[in-house]
């Protein structure tokens, strides 16, 4: 076992329970922490495949932006000690036969399919000067358009939660 | 194939967090729980997405620059959705998927 594959297998186990357990937990606080071990390990499944970027920005924006938000919003909903009560088995069965036989298929087929396994390995264009560049760049390979696209949402999500949380007065 | 890693074992993983975050969408009552459940499900076509980018095309970018913007969108869709969850308990009091049945204000 290489050292990559080690590193893989302790990154999809702590994923693969954690997210287990973020479902099923049935203390709230709980389950938004067992959400941050998840976000964590697959920040360090980015880092593995080299994307350094991607992994800063998911351990910044998911890690540290996304739980905090959604840590207060359960303090401000909710008692720190009440457990929510557990789903009756009427509810529980057929959304597990549904995921069961779902994740059954996919990996199935996923284990069919024959991926090419020869690819031509060019040099690794991760670096920050690339990312940047094709960011705001117009020709081939460049995404001017979404990051416009997406910065538009960003400011129209910002403006509807502002006003949505706002007191109203009436 | 990624130094000793091949592609379905991410490909694995992430199947395996879409459908336990499809089935905590299905199973949990509160609206928190639920937008946690949308998180896992995001984030596992991110990992789908990178996996692809390193390991089929390797020298582009393409799967790297859909989960940033998946990363943003994910960041509109949570403080949006945050914001409706604590209006709501404003005015409600509880945020039980099951005891809401008006979105009228």
């Amino acid at each position: 076992m290489t050292p990559n594959q080690l590193m893989f297998a302790i990154f999809s186990a702590v994923i693969i329970i954690f997210s287990i357990l973020t479902v099923t937990s049935r203390r709230i606080l709980r389950a938004a922490t067992f959400l941050l071990f998840v976000l964590v390990a697959t920040g360090g499944m980015y880092f593995l495949l080299r994307f350094n970027f991607l992994a800063a920005i998911q351990l910044t924006l998911y890690a540290g932006g996304i739980v905090v938000l959604i840590i207060f919003s359960i303090l401000l909903t909710s008692h720190i000690g009440t457990k929510l009560e557990a789903p009756s088995l009427m509810k529980i069965l057929p959304a597990f036969l549904v995921t069961a036989v779902g994740a059954i298929l996919t990996i199935a087929t996923i284990l069919q399919y024959k991926f090419p396994q020869e690819v031509v390995a060019n040099s690794d264009r991760t670096d920050i000067h690339v990312i940047a560049k094709s960011l705001i760049s117009t020709e081939k390979f460049g995404y001017a358009l979404p990051f416009e696209v997406i910065s538009i949402l960003l400011l129209a999500a910002m403006v509807g939660a502002i006003i949505l949380a706002k007191k109203r007065k009436d | 194939m990624f130094e000793g890693v091949p592609l379905t074992w991410f490909l694995i993983t992430g199947t395996i967090m879409f459908f336990v975050g499809i089935y905590g969408f299905l199973v949990r009552k509160n609206l928190i729980t639920i937008l946690m459940s949308t998180e896992l499900i995001l984030n596992s076509v991110n990992i789908n997405f990178v996996a692809f980018n390193k390991i089929l095309y390797p020298g582009h970018l393409e799967g790297m620059f859909f989960a940033i913007f998946i990363i943003a969108v994910a960041a509109a869709e949570a403080s949006v959705a945050i914001a409706i969850i604590i209006n709501i308990y404003r005015r409600l009091v509880n945020i039980d998927v099951e005891k809401m049945n008006e979105m009228k204000y």
